[in-house]
């Protein structure tokens, strides 16, 4: 079985972000960029299917401009056998990413998509569940343990509620959970060795699919900042506060 | 105009969710229809009958939908679809999984988690674990849309007398199957809805030492929630989680325990109205937030808290 990995080009999570100031999205100039954590866990968990045996091979797939590569080249060096990058606007949406998606899963016919449960710059949470639907797949969200077995995958989904267990039918598509797994770093020695392996380069016109945005963004702005608070000394002072100056209790 | 609401329901009880989805919907204005989808029991469709403003309840009766399974559900709404403005649910788990599904299916672009209601085609939604607030605008014949809970004062549930109309589509795909659902069970109220909430972070060291939350949790009659760190280290389970990609609450205080306040548990929190920080490190970023910070050893202030609260 092949394993298909889309992985996102992202601000990386530990950066503060910056609206820009004509309040057309965020400062995206000379920002640390990384894979999105999410599709991490979804590459290594491709990896531990091959490693296991249930899996012979790992593709990585990555849409935007040509920085993208380089997200490739990190799940390269985590394992993942080969690449294909789409050059596309960085800002593209998730239904012509899913679009995109389905144009290579025709050509690569893998037996399974496992892709992060969201991005953690858009926040959306819906390429995973669009590209199921434009396949006619079933789709496991947000998933906490995966095991696949023959034409069936047992999935665990984390839920509102806890945990709900369901069963798919294969091929499908897997969004995964943070607690999927713990990802690996990449060692010295991968990290050249990624630096050889295959990487195609595709424009998003070359597959024929309509990557026009639907929405307009009116603006983008900073949420209004908290008042800053106040320290309290002790225990008394801070029931005493919430009693008689918040009354919140 | 008009819309179609997706009901959460659970056990043959209509999710209290529900309510701010109809919030959200009633802003945008024109007839709204609540679809509940496979609630044996009949209780669901007659709770979604009386709440306020509702013009009809649809509802399928098929087993196929009684566990919400996307690739059940998602045909029925499509089938549904025509004649509709807006399709919308509240960005719950089931309406995260089943609506960008809808949304590919009817070729139209999904707006998630909205927090603002603009216009009838222009909503706010939070980006970047909510360092910045997005308004888009749709063109789309059909706006999708999942609605963020929190953001919007709930409906009241009664002084409605919706017409319930039977209607059938999509039903069961065969591509995936319910097999049973792990559910923490709680007396104290849910996490998302509770007027007081008393988190844990990873400076609660252990799971047992959440009973100290708890006796304080207990005396304000608030949920206990936690943070990534704390459900990662299993202390607690997962849907303890506070945060950008677990549940996201707005209480009317929020008590944070040991938790340093990573900007990805700050997403999930900051439009509490009060919010209290306890934390021996006066560095803690959560104290950037908090209304009220004690610099203190968790271990001996949620004690003294719990006897102070008497």
């Amino acid at each position: 079985m092949k394993v298909l990995v889309p992985v996102k080009r992202v601000i990386d999570y530990n950066v503060k972000v910056r609206v820009k100031a004509d309040q057309t999205g965020v400062e995206l100039a000379n920002v640390k960029m990384a894979m999105n954590p999410f599709d991490e866990i979804a590459v290594e968990q491709a990896l531990r299917l091959r490693e296991a045996g249930t899996a012979e091979e790992v593709v990585a797939v990555s849409i935007g401009p040509a920085q993208n590569q380089e997200t490739i080249r990190t799940a390269l060096a985590m394992g993942a056998d080969r690449g294909i990058h789409i050059e596309a606007p960085h800002d593209i949406e998730p239904l012509a990413v899913a679009k995109l998606l389905k144009a290579v899963v025709a050509n690569e016919n893998p037996g399974l998509v496992l892709v992060g449960k969201q991005a953690i710059d858009d926040d959306c949470n819906q390429t995973g569940q669009m590209l199921a639907a434009l396949l006619g797949w079933a789709q496991g969200t947000f998933v906490s343990a995966l095991e696949i077995a023959g034409d069936k995958a047992k999935v665990t989904r984390e839920v509102d509620g806890g945990l709900e267990h369901i069963e798919i039918k294969m091929p499908a598509i897997v969004t995964v959970d943070l607690r999927l797994n713990e990802p690996r770093y990449a060692s010295l020695p991968n990290i050249m060795k990624a630096k050889k392996k295959p990487l195609d380069s595709l424009n998003a016109a070359d597959l024929g699919v309509d990557i026009a945005p639907r929405l307009t963004i009116v603006k983008v702005e900073e949420p209004a900042a908290r008042a800053a608070g106040v320290k309290v000394a002790d225990v008394q002072e801070l029931v005493n506060k919430l009693k008689n100056e918040a009354k919140v209790i | 105009m008009s819309i179609l609401i997706l009901c959460d329901h659970e056990n043959g009880q209509l999710s209290p969710v529900t309510l701010n989805a109809v919030s959200a919907a009633s802003q945008i204005g024109g007839d709204m229809h609540l679809l509940v989808a496979g609630d044996a029991s009949g209780n669901v469709a007659k709770a979604a009958a009386s709440i306020a403003g509702v013009a009809k309840v649809l509802v399928a009766d098929d087993k196929a939908f009684e566990n919400g399974l996307a690739e059940n559900l998602a045909p029925l709404l499509q089938s549904l679809s025509a004649g509709y403005s807006h399709i919308m649910a509240a960005a719950t788990t089931t309406g995260k999984n089943v609506m960008p599904r809808l949304a590919a299916m009817l070729d139209v672009m999904q707006i998630s988690d909205i927090i603002k209601v603009v216009d009838a085609n222009s909503f706010q939604r939070p980006i970047y674990a909510g360092n910045a607030l997005s308004t888009v605008s749709s063109n789309e014949a059909i706006k999708v849309i999942t609605v963020r809970g929190t953001a919007f004062e709930a409906v009241a549930s009664e002084g409605g007398s919706a017409a319930i109309e039977a209607v059938t589509g999509g039903g069961e795909a065969g591509l995936s199957a319910y097999v049973k659902s792990e559910l923490s069970s709680s007396e104290r109220p849910e996490l998302t809805s509770a007027p007081i909430v008393v988190s844990g972070g990873r400076g609660m060291q252990d799971g047992a030492n959440f009973a100290m939350l708890e006796k304080v949790a207990d005396k304000l009659g608030a949920a206990v929630g936690a943070s990534r760190a704390a459900v990662d280290a299993g202390f607690v389970p997962n849907d303890y989680q506070v945060g950008q990609t677990g549940k996201v609450v707005a209480p009317d205080l929020y008590i944070a325990v040991g938790i340093s306040g990573a900007i990805q548990h700050l997403a999930g929190m900051k439009d509490s109205k009060v919010i209290v920080a306890i934390n021996k490190d006066d560095e803690a970023p959560i104290f950037q937030v908090a209304d009220y910070g004690l610099v203190a050893d968790l271990f001996d202030a949620v004690p003294a808290l719990e006897q102070e609260l008497g």
